[in-house]
């Protein structure tokens, strides 16, 4: 209990830290986001409605850092992340309650079905190493090592242009409305392939080497052979002895590579014109959209906070050793 | 006297090298054999290529190990896997690894109950896997715990409840207590061969420290170079050992009973498998290596009843 219990005042702190930082960091950049709208508005405006621009935007001159970072936080427990610049005039918690699920589903269900593929694939490398599955260690590892952005071409180039199998962009057929019924949720996984595919064939590599390579020391340790002496069966040895022991360092990188799902998202949605977080995130900062980039750092922050979470549990389940006494 | 097991003529290959040459043994019914030597001597290799543990690639026994009159190298892998641990179980080399330490004990126990009795049902399991560690001494509640939070002792006295869980007829054990101090040894030997009056099973003891052997086997077979250079009963080797060899190893121990002896030591180092010494493989270190020593390799001779020796200084021909 008191272990739980120092993880989480652990994991509070950092959130003070991360959410501060976040804070911060817009502010220290260059450039003036009232007046690149104004800009774009073309002096369309008085400075009456410039003034409020300012103060609508949480950017009044007139107050200090510290009333600043005070006003912050206090919206943040409201649940108010301010007004997105570039989707003006909708709340940026609205922008982000939009965009979560489509990263969610698309980044993190890849993320989750690369772990375990890479991962049993791995287990049987390892297994049976010398036989025609080390053939596929090269292959997987010459996919991964493709630039991402240049994989995604590739594949949008071949599936969408040369042969029109599937949709090169966005995440459901235009005209369709979100609704629950059997056209959209299809349209919506039709157009989720081909970034789903090649995220997959990118990431699968790492899994599959780095289980393999656990999977060969641990096939040396007595236990194994303590197990093979036992006559138990081959499955049994191979998952509860071998296995479970080396999938232990795969665990803590999965937890890692979850946290990373918001922030890897940039890259295939901006290829792939995939309406997620990174894609938004993208728009925000050819806007320089100050509340909306905080909106989605906070979002990163959060992601990674809960999958070090999720790796300590993990790891408590798993491993024994990790287990305080009492 | 039965046998239980014969091992006959078994040599076993690294590649090109040869570990282990024709060697032959019997184990008798009830009878603890020692198998001593120097490390890289081939005893662990014999006991795990007869038992079929050794992996590929290019660990090839050949010859035969006669278990209840079938060939163990000769088994599908189907009739091995039944075979193991039900009839021959393994008390391992180094406690500390030879338990998976994300399985508690009352599961590795279970394992093996799992699948070489699957009638039994899980509460008559569980009372057997209760029923062991009381035999060897360990509180029951300790069932549910992980394998590091029990001490070496404890650890190698589970693995030897393990053991015997489905009463084999043979246990081998392989330098079951190196890692240990000398009290906690003496004390698991001793509750071993306690086990072994009460349960009946014959044992291959296997270890580098032949004052152990002297104490707790019947019957002790040398090895050197990966062959037996002598076989007789304990008592026999302690009072007169007939191999250069055996005595040089039996002077490198303190004996912990009888009169003070000088400990002496072996001089050179054992032999290296890419180069053997032509003739026999210990004349290069050997204080009375004769000219025939060098030539020709000495074969294993009867030289007494149950008393086989080879060694140029035994034989009348010489």
């Amino acid at each position: 209990m008191t272990f739980l219990l120092r993880r989480a005042l652990f994991y509070l702190v950092t959130l003070w830290a991360a959410i501060t930082v976040n804070f911060l960091l817009p502010r220290l950049l260059p450039g003036d986001p009232v007046q690149a709208m104004i800009t774009k508005l073309g002096g369309r405006l008085n400075s009456d409605a410039m003034a409020s621009l300012y103060v609508l935007f949480g950017l009044d001159e007139n107050k200090s850092i510290w009333e600043q970072y005070l006003e912050y936080w206090g919206s943040l427990f409201r649940g108010d992340l301010g007004l997105s610049f570039t989707f003006f005039p909708t709340p940026v918690a609205d922008v982000l309650a939009q965009s979560m699920p489509w990263t969610l589903g698309l980044v993190g269900v890849t993320t989750i079905i690369a772990f375990l593929l890479g991962t049993l694939l791995g287990v049987y490398a390892g297994w049976k190493r010398g036989s025609w599955m080390d053939n596929l260690i090269p292959v997987t590892t010459f996919l991964s090592s493709i630039p991402y952005f240049w994989l995604g071409l590739i594949a949008i180039s071949l599936f969408s242009v040369t042969w029109p199998l599937l949709p090169a962009a966005g995440g459901y057929a235009p005209g369709l409305v979100p609704e629950f019924s059997g056209e959209f949720i299809g349209s919506v996984l039709e157009h989720a392939i081909l970034p789903g595919v090649t995220i997959i064939v990118s990431s699968v590599a790492g899994w599959i080497l780095g289980m393999r390579n656990m999977m060969v020391t641990v096939t040396a340790e007595d236990y194994v052979l303590v197990a093979r002496a036992k006559g138990l069966t081959q499955k049994r040895i191979m998952f509860a002895y071998a296995a479970r022991n080396a999938v232990l360092p795969s665990i803590s990188g999965f937890a890692l590579s979850l946290g990373f799902i918001v922030g890897g998202a940039l890259l295939v949605e901006m290829v792939f014109s995939y309406p997620g977080l990174g894609y938004v995130l993208f728009q925000g900062i050819g806007g320089k959209d100050y509340p909306l980039m905080q909106g989605v750092f906070l979002v990163i922050t959060l992601a990674v906070l809960v999958a070090n979470l999720l790796a300590d549990i993990g790891y408590l389940l798993l491993d024994p050793r990790t287990r305080k006494e009492g | 006297m039965s046998p239980v097991l014969e091992i006959r003529d078994l040599s076993v290959d690294y590649g090109s090298l040869r570990a282990v040459h024709n060697v032959s043994l019997t184990l008798n019914k009830g009878e603890v054999l020692g198998l001593a030597g120097e490390s890289g001597s081939g005893k662990s290799t014999l006991a795990y290529a007869a038992t079929r543990l050794l992996q590929p690639p290019g660990h090839t026994p050949t010859g035969q190990v006669l278990f209840k009159g079938k060939d163990l190298l000769s088994l599908s892998d189907k009739e091995l896997q039944v075979l193991r641990w039900s009839e021959v179980s393994i008390v391992f080399q180094g406690a500390m690894n030879a338990l998976n330490p994300v399985l508690s004990v009352a599961t590795q126990l279970d394992d093996v109950l799992r699948t070489h009795r699957p009638q039994m049902k899980k509460p008559e399991r569980v009372a057997r896997a209760r029923e062991l560690l009381g035999l060897v001494g360990i509180p029951t509640d300790r069932l549910s715990a992980y394998p590091h939070q029990l001490s070496g002792g404890m650890r190698q006295r589970v693995m030897i409840a393990m053991a015997l869980a489905l009463e084999p007829e043979i246990v081998i054990m392989d330098e079951p207590t190196t890692a240990l101090d000398v009290v906690v040894q003496r004390q698991i030997l001793g509750q071993m061969m306690r086990l072994r009056e009460t349960l009946g099973f014959s044992v291959v003891f296997i270890t580098h420290d032949i004052s152990l052997l002297v104490e707790f086997s019947d019957r002790i077979a040398i090895m050197y170079g990966g062959r037996v250079v002598e076989e007789a009963p304990a008592s026999e080797i302690y009072r007169a050992a007939k191999h250069p060899y055996s005595k040089g190893l039996l002077g490198s121990f303190p004996a912990l009973r009888g009169p003070r002896r000088e400990l002496k030591g072996i001089p050179g180092s054992p032999p290296d498998l890419r180069s053997m010494p032509s003739g026999c493989p210990f004349h290069p270190r050997c204080p009375s290596a004769m000219d025939v020593c060098g030539e020709r390799m000495p074969s294993l001779e009867n030289v007494e009843e149950q008393r086989r020796v080879a060694c140029w200084l035994e034989d009348v021909r010489v």
